[in-house]
């Protein structure tokens, strides 16, 4: 019987499919179900002047942090328990990012629709009114071209396409091919990256034969079809810190010792860098599971 | 008469911005938001609809950060863009900032570009303020908070909405603002701030002093209503027996 070929590569594979000034969408939503292995991965580069699409966390904390982020798109950059996240703090105000679009978040997920969808924009009503439409005089608005009920014209936003160049998303499972479930409360915006993208690299916690992904699960957790997806990496625990629920929630003492790094001194940021990121991923998940010893 | 806290003053005026809004998604972002939300569907509004807000739509009212019971529905990120633009949804936000037109900040303090503190971004305050009901909620009300006009417009106050046009306008709703001292809403003279009760124990003039522009204040002003003897009992015993809310807005001495 015929299958569809494989596509199982490492994290290294992935990032060699990267090249300086890329645009990169990362999945998941702020400290939730994040592809950090791959996010690692790239800090351990030598890539450069990357464009960053992302509702953010830690992930563009730390390319912002490492100088990686030439243009960072964001709705907003937040741990969740630790509602400001200091590296994105420090790169702003430090204005160490050298171009920001900063949209509405529903704004984000329409621009994606619109890439995926090979459409140049979608209307919508958000950035009307605000300064995101002051901020990024790029985004213009569009007249519609039928009366509202009062007659008018109505003018709307007409958000642009957010084509990434390459998606990477973390995933509780996929199999060998490209097809991948969420098995937590939400599916974020995964599949839409992954379709907004040219290439599409997906993480997961554990790859498992085709029929296993629907063995104890329903079909609708089966977010993300193999036609969208370039390469499949198993990477247990490769969304830590974040969360991957139900595997695992987000560790939260780690992400104390993150933001407390983060928002310290120079010397105390390079020494949690030292610590867990001088390495490769085994040695960030090695580094980890001694930092979980010392805090049980 | 009854003894009761600031917190639980501001726990029933939370109630009452959402008491009128019938079978909607009642959305409230923070901890006093969450308990007037909860107060308002055990009392006011059983109709509305709330969510643990992470992805479940409750069938049950559940104590603040309490695990949910029954589930009635499934509302994912991409399923609350969807009501927002919908439409049946109130959602009460914070705001680092807010300024005499009703406009809110959360982006960034100072200029854009390079900010002096940078805050969360505006998420989802530009939709919301064009699509669906939005109420404010601050916590310490002070000249920091309340300012001629706020260094980024994240949410769009009604004179912004209305020069956009009829797509921006015809549903800005902004209902109502909450602070520790007072209700607000924004139907003052030319799409204003509004002075619309004084929480018990507080003045005019405190209120004046607290706010860095000129607010429109009606000749008489009410006193925010007392919360009755029920909701003490559903606030104190069922919704917040370990007390968080005073944590967030500490009590108050009042001279009666």
């Amino acid at each position: 019987m015929s299958k569809p070929r494989t596509k199982i590569m490492t994290i290294d594979e992935v990032v060699a499919q990267l090249s300086d000034g890329m645009t990169i969408g990362i999945g998941g939503w702020g400290p939730r179900r994040k592809p950090m292995a791959l996010v690692r991965a790239i800090l351990r580069s030598d890539l450069q002047d990357l464009t960053i699409v992302s509702w953010g966390g830690a992930d563009v904390g730390l390319l912002a942090r490492a100088g990686k982020v030439k243009k960072l798109v964001y709705a907003f950059v937040s741990l969740d328990s630790i509602p400001l996240e200091p590296n994105f703090q420090k790169a702003r105000q430090e204005k160490s990012i050298p171009e920001v679009v900063e949209l509405d978040e529903g704004m984000f997920q329409t621009g994606l629709y619109a890439a995926a969808q090979r459409l140049p924009f979608l209307p919508m009503r958000a950035g009307l009114g605000s300064d995101v439409l002051v901020n990024n005089p790029g985004i213009k608005t569009v007249t519609s071209p039928y009366t509202d009920e009062n007659g008018d014209y109505e003018e709307l936003t007409a958000v642009p396409a957010l084509k990434l160049d390459v998606a990477l998303v973390h995933m509780n499972r996929a199999d060998a091919h490209g097809n991948a479930t969420y098995l937590g409360p939400d599916p974020y915006f995964d599949d839409l990256f992954v379709q907004a993208a040219d290439k599409a690299f997906v993480t997961c916690e554990q790859i498992v034969d085709t029929a296993g992904l629907t063995v104890d699960t329903a079909v609708q957790r089966l977010l993300i079809s193999r036609m969208s997806v370039t390469g499949v990496v198993e990477t247990p625990n490769g969304a830590h810190f974040t969360t991957c629920t139900p595997d695992y929630e987000r560790d939260e003492k780690f992400q104390k010792a993150y933001a407390t790094a983060a928002g310290g001194s120079d010397e105390d940021w390079a020494a949690f860098e030292e610590r867990f990121l001088s390495g490769d991923e085994a040695a960030y998940q090695a580094a980890v599971a001694a930092f979980q010893e010392e805090q049980a | 008469m009854s003894e009761f806290s600031r917190a639980e003053v501001c726990a029933a005026a939370i109630a009452d911005a959402f008491k009128d809004d019938g079978e909607i998604f009642a959305s409230p972002m923070g901890m006093l938001p969450m308990l007037g939300v909860r107060l308002a569907k055990l009392t006011s509004n059983p109709d509305l609809v709330i969510s643990d807000g992470e992805s479940l739509f409750l069938g049950g009212v559940p104590p603040l950060f309490a695990k949910a019971d029954v589930v009635e529905g499934w509302i994912p990120f991409r399923r609350v863009f969807d009501v927002v633009a919908y439409g049946k949804r109130h959602v009460m936000m914070g705001a680092t900032q807010v300024d005499k037109h009703g406009n809110q900040n959360i982006s960034a303090i100072g200029d854009f570009a390079q900010p002096t503190r940078q805050l969360l971004g505006s998420r989802g305050a530009p939709g919301n303020t064009v699509n669906n009901r939005t109420s404010y909620w601050v916590p310490r009300h002070s000249t920091k908070v309340f300012v001629e006009q706020v260094d980024i417009v994240s949410g769009v106050g009604p004179a912004r909405a209305k020069a956009a046009g009829p797509g921006a306008s015809k549903y800005n709703d902004i209902h109502r603002i909450v602070s520790n001292l007072g209700v607000f809403d924004v139907l003052g003279d030319g799409d204003t701030v509004r002075l619309l009760s004084l929480h018990p124990g507080v003045s005019v003039d405190e209120v004046v002093a607290a706010t860095g522009f000129a607010l429109d204040i009606p000749a008489d002003v009410p006193v925010t209503r007392e919360p009755t003897e029920s909701e003490l009992m559903i606030i104190r015993n069922v919704l917040d027996p370990k007390n968080l809310r005073d944590r967030e807005v500490p009590p108050v001495e009042v001279s009666k």
